[in-house]
Parts: C-alpha cells; sequence; structure tokens
C-alpha cells in the first residue's frame, strides 16, 4: 500500500515536470514562431502606411490612415507600370524554367534508374558532383560566353541556364527506382510498345508526384534568383521582380528615401512574395514529400 | 566450365553456332539501340549542361590563365592570376569573414534546426503544423527580399527595433555598423534558412519505423535517451546534407550584402565577400581574367571545405 502510494506520488511529481517542461517548450517555440513571423508582419503593415508615416509612426502598428490601396495604385502605376511587366517577366522565366526543367530532369532521372548503359556511372557521378560546384564559378563565364553570341539581355538569357537541374536529375532518379516497378515496364516492352511510348504513358503518370516537386523547387529557384539577371540584364523593361525592387531600393537609398520610393519597394516585396507563399501552403505534400527524398536517401 | 573445342565437321554445329550468331547480333542491335535510346532521353540535359555548366567552367579556367595587357592585348600568363590571387588581401579577407560567418552563424542554425526538428516530432508540443509552416515561410521568399526586410527593420531611421530602443532609452542598436554588420548578416540567414534545415531533418525522422521507438520504449528508454541513440543517429545523413548546403551557400554570399550595401555604402566595401569581390573585378573593373581566377579559387575553398566536412563527419559516424 505505502509502496503504491509513493509510486503515485513520484508519478504525479513526473507529471508536473514533463507539464512545466512541455509549458516551457511552447513557450519558446512560441517566441522563435514571433521571431520568423515578425517581419511578415512588419511587412504588412508597412504596406498600408504612406512614406512619411513609415518615419513617424511605429513599424509593428498600423498608422491611423489604411493607406494600401493607394500604395498599390502607385505601385502598379509608378514608372508607366513597369512593376507589372517585372511580375509578368518573373511568371514568365519561372513557368518556363519550372516546365523545362522538370521535363527533362525527369526524362534523366528515370533513364539513369531504369536503363543500363556504358558511361552511366561517371555520367551520374559528374552531373551529382556539379551540384557542390559554387553558381559563381559559372555565372560570370556564363555572362562572357552568352555575350559573345548575342544572348545578352535576352529572355532566354535567363531561361536557359535555369533549365539545367543537377539536383532535379538525382531526386528523380531517386524517385523512379522506388515508384516505378520493372515489372510494368517490361509488361509494356512485352506488348510491343517502344520506349517513348512508355515513358510517355506509362512512367510518367507514376512519376507525377516527383516530377511536381522539381517543378516547384525550379519554380521557386527562378523566381527568387538575383544573381543570374543580376548579371545577365540590363535593360529594366527585362527584369524579374527581385532586380527590379533592388533597383528601386537602391534609387530610394541613394536619394535618401525622400520620396515614394520606399513604399513602392515595400508594397511591391509584399506583391511578389503572396505568389510563393500561396504556393508552398497548397503543395505542401509536394516539398515536404521531395526534402524527404533528399535526405534519405543521401 | 572448359567445353571440348569443337570439330568443324561436326554436323550439328554450323547449324547451332548460326544460330548462336544471329541471336548474338540480334542481342547487340538491341543492346545498342538500348544505349542510343539510353543518350537519346538524357540528350537534353546533357546538351544543357555541357553547354551551360562544363563549357562555362572550362571557359573560365582558361581565361584565367590570360590577361589583358595594356600592349599586346590578351597575353598568356599561366598561373600567374592564381599568385595573385593567394597574395590578394582584399580576397581574404572576404574569405576570413565568410569562414567566421560559417564556424558561427551556420553550427547555430543547424542546431537550433535540429532542435526544432526533433520537438516538432515528438508529442509534446502541440499545434506542430503551423510551427512547421511558421518556421519554413522564409524560404519560400525571395532572399533580396528578405534583405532588402531586414534592412528596413535594421534601419536607424525607421526600424522597429530602434524605435523600441528609444522609446525605453536605450542607445540605438548599431545593425549595419561596421562592427554589427557581420552578425547583421547572419541573422538574416539564419532567419530564412532555418525552417528549411528543420525541414529536411524533420523529413529524415518521419522516415524512421515507430516500431524502433515503440521497441526502445518497451526497453525503458526514456524520451532523451531515444533522441540522443536512435534519432541523432538516423538524422545525421540529414545533418551532413544540410551542413554541405550551408558550407556552399555561406562561402557564396552575395545577395544579401549587395543589397545592404546600398544602405550603407561605407560599411560593406566591393570585397565584402569574396563573391562580391569577383562580381566587382568583373562589372566595374573588367577584369574579366582576374575575377575568374578569383571564381575558380573560391570554388576550390568550397570544394575544399565541403569535403573536409563530409571525411570528418564521415569519420565520426563510423566510430
Amino acid at each position: 500500500m505505502a509502496v503504491r502510494m509513493k509510486m503515485s506520488v513520484d508519478q504525479e511529481k513526473r507529471h508536473q515536470q514533463n507539464w512545466i517542461l512541455q509549458g516551457l517548450t511552447m513557450v519558446c517555440l512560441v517566441l522563435f514562431l514571433v521571431y520568423f513571423l515578425l517581419p511578415f508582419f512588419w511587412l504588412i503593415v508597412s504596406a498600408t502606411k504612406t512614406n512619411p508615416e513609415l518615419f513617424s509612426s511605429f513599424g509593428l502598428w498600423f498608422a491611423p490612415n489604411f493607406n494600401l490601396f493607394n500604395n498599390l495604385s502607385d505601385l502598379f502605376t509608378n514608372d508607366g507600370g513597369v512593376f507589372l511587366n517585372w511580375l509578368w517577366n518573373t511568371t514568365y522565366y519561372a513557368v518556363c524554367s519550372a516546365v523545362g526543367a522538370s521535363l527533362i530532369a525527369t526524362i534523366a532521372g528515370y533513364t539513369f534508374a531504369k536503363f543500363q548503359f556504358p558511361g552511366r556511372n561517371v555520367v551520374f557521378a559528374i552531373i551529382l558532383g556539379s551540384i557542390m560546384v559554387p553558381g559563381t564559378a559559372l555565372a560570370i563565364p556564363t555572362y562572357l560566353l552568352l555575350s559573345k553570341i548575342g544572348l545578352i539581355n535576352t529572355p532566354l538569357a535567363v531561361i536557359l541556364p535555369s533549365l539545367v537541374s543537377p539536383f532535379g536529375v538525382f531526386l528523380m532518379r531517386m524517385y523512379s527506382e522506388q515508384a516505378v516497378p520493372n515489372e510494368l515496364l517490361d509488361a509494356g516492352r512485352v506488348d510491343g510498345a517502344g520506349e517513348i511510348r512508355i515513358f510517355w504513358s506509362v512512367a510518367l503518370r507514376i512519376l507525377a508526384p516527383g516530377f511536381v516537386t522539381v517543378l516547384l523547387f525550379s519554380f521557386v529557384a527562378t523566381w527568387n534568383n538575383y544573381f543570374l539577371p543580376l548579371l545577365l540584364l540590363s535593360n529594366p523593361s527585362y527584369y524579374p521582380l527581385t532586380l527590379g525592387l533592388a533597383s528601386w531600393n537602391a534609387q530610394a537609398s541613394a536619394n535618401g528615401g525622400a520620396q515614394l520610393l520606399y513604399t513602392l519597394v515595400i508594397t511591391g516585396s509584399l506583391v511578389s512574395i503572396i505568389p510563393l507563399i500561396v504556393g508552398f501552403l497548397f503543395l505542401q505534400r509536394y516539398w515536404q514529400g521531395g526534402l524527404t527524398f533528399g535526405s534519405v536517401k543521401s | 566450365m572448359k567445353q571440348p573445342p569443337l570439330e568443324i565437321d561436326d554436323p550439328g554445329f554450323t547449324a547451332s553456332h548460326r544460330a548462336q550468331k544471329r541471336a548474338a547480333v540480334r542481342g547487340s542491335q538491341r543492346w545498342s539501340r538500348r544505349v542510343g535510346l539510353s543518350y537519346l532521353f538524357l540528350a537534353p540535359f546533357l546538351l544543357l549542361f555541357l553547354l551551360f555548366f562544363i563549357l562555362p567552367l572550362g571557359y573560365a579556367l582558361w581565361i584565367s590563365l590570360f590577361a589583358d595587357r595594356l600592349v599586346g592585348g590578351s597575353v598568356f600568363v599561366g598561373l600567374q592570376n592564381y599568385v595573385h590571387a593567394f597574395q590578394d588581401s582584399n580576397f581574404w579577407e572576404g574569405v576570413r569573414r565568410t569562414a567566421l560567418l560559417l564556424v558561427i552563424q551556420v553550427p547555430v542554425m543547424l542546431v537550433l534546426a535540429m532542435i526544432f526538428a526533433l520537438l516538432l516530432d515528438s508529442s509534446i508540443v502541440r499545434f506542430r503544423t503551423l510551427f512547421r509552416l511558421g518556421f519554413f515561410l522564409p524560404y519560400a521568399i525571395p532572399s533580396v527580399v528578405s534583405a532588402l526586410l531586414w534592412g528596413y527593420l535594421y534601419s536607424p531611421s525607421f526600424g522597429p527595433l530602434t524605435q523600441v530602443a528609444n522609446v525605453m532609452h536605450l542607445p540605438a542598436p548599431g545593425f549595419l555598423t561596421a562592427s554589427g554588420m557581420l552578425a547583421s548578416i547572419g541573422n538574416i540567414v539564419t532567419w530564412q534558412y532555418t525552417g528549411y534545415n528543420m525541414i529536411i531533418i524533420y523529413a529524415a525522422l518521419q522516415a524512421v519505423p515507430s516500431e524502433l521507438y515503440d521497441a526502445a520504449r518497451v526497453d525503458g528508454a526514456t524520451g532523451w535517451s531515444i533522441a540522443r541513440y536512435i534519432k541523432f543517429p538516423l538524422i545525421t545523413p540529414a545533418l551532413v546534407l544540410t551542413g554541405i548546403f550551408s558550407i556552399i551557400g555561406t562561402l557564396q554570399l552575395f545577395n544579401e550584402p549587395q543589397i545592404l550595401s546600398t544602405l550603407v555604402p561605407n560599411v560593406i566595401q566591393d570585397h565584402y565577400t569574396p563573391n562580391l569581390y569577383a562580381y566587382t573585378l568583373a562589372f566595374t573593373d573588367q577584369q574579366y581574367n582576374y575575377s575568374a581566377a578569383i571564381s575558380f579559387t573560391l570554388g576550390a575553398i568550397v570544394f575544399v571545405g565541403s569535403y573536409i566536412f563530409m571525411f570528418a563527419t564521415n569519420r565520426r559516424s563510423l566510430r
């Protein structure tokens, strides 16, 4: 009886300790959540302010006047509506690069997974090693080479290099090995279907989730790219959002922030990140699944 | 297995030999068609890979061996640009700076990411989806936008952090000063990539079969020892992966200092990071040859750094 009593007291103590530990953990996590989300909150609040209010009101709360719609209309009309142009460019570059890169990576990854051919291991090792080559070592010679053939300052200069996704090939090889059963391919071959038809009408359907993962990551990579367009584009009408916003910011800073450019950069930043955030929230399954692949198999 | 030598005049020989040969020819035809098809499937990727990866690398290596002279134009100088790079204090200042960030910021970020992943994988935390998405969200936005955002948050004229300090009659924090800048950049990078690394580690944890935990619990293991002896070894590959990505990313740091330099040009000079230096050399000074040599040296440092890291972690996980 006494023993049982003691045990239950111990258990109670343990429960209490657990409860305190749990509470402390939650407090810490909430503080970190505030840290990660505060800049977004600041961005939303600041997008509703006029330029003088940015300086005069407290940064983390709304100013008396709700100026978001004025800022938005300024954003889309400033400089002859160049922001809309940048938005369109970014979408265009990202869609072309993502669709192209993921299609190419899927075919290549599938081939590495399902075909035996001489040079397979060597070529794959080179592709894998290239993931580690720093982008800088590539960007400047890419600029020089493209300028030699006159492709500088064209949309193709941004899209073509973005079509190469070594990590996508790696991901799709892993995915093909796990998801596509060899028996299914053999059944197709016995039925007399050609390899191209087997890939197109049998394998690609099974590979769709992996394909979407690579699509999403290439899309985000191109949407967020700054270094490559900075080197390759000089005409503002070809700029993507990142480059355009950075150029407005540079102008605003050079002029001491006196005019409305700061509110434009802030409102523009808000508009530019909304599609990505929405995309990530809706396609959770795909990016989380894709990252599982990358980490487990490495 | 050795076969007896075949007799040529054996009547069965020619027929079976012919059949064998025919099969072999058909087989090799199919084989070569397979090889051709494999490379046909790979052709789009390999072509672009050659054009936008191998070719630029080779070209950079090639031009890094030349120098533009006032007299005589482009001259072959061998490794002279590399010798120059090794003696260039501007370059090494940037390397030292990014290396400092690497040894301080990256461990902090990865330890945070690991703790978050372990917590979100355990049952003691509620609202796990909220935390997972909230922590990951900064990764979804362009690094240019996060640098702009934090640049404004740091701003001494309208940044809320300075406003809070003013209200509390504290000295304004020197986020954008020469001494505070590296820490401020480190904070931006930590803010942006902790959640991404957390998700990679979390994904590795999710792949662990739950029977393993049940078995450990039956054997009387506590939450802590499960984390230490089961979960930690299983996420080591994911940690190595995130470590390598962080080494590559940090040594190549460019966007954040480049954006912040527009706010405080006198704090972030044109050689603040090696990458910024290579960019300035190429596009402001038109020294393409030397810039290529700098890029290559940086690439070599990244490569060596990643390999040392991989080697060190491999040995440790073997032990």
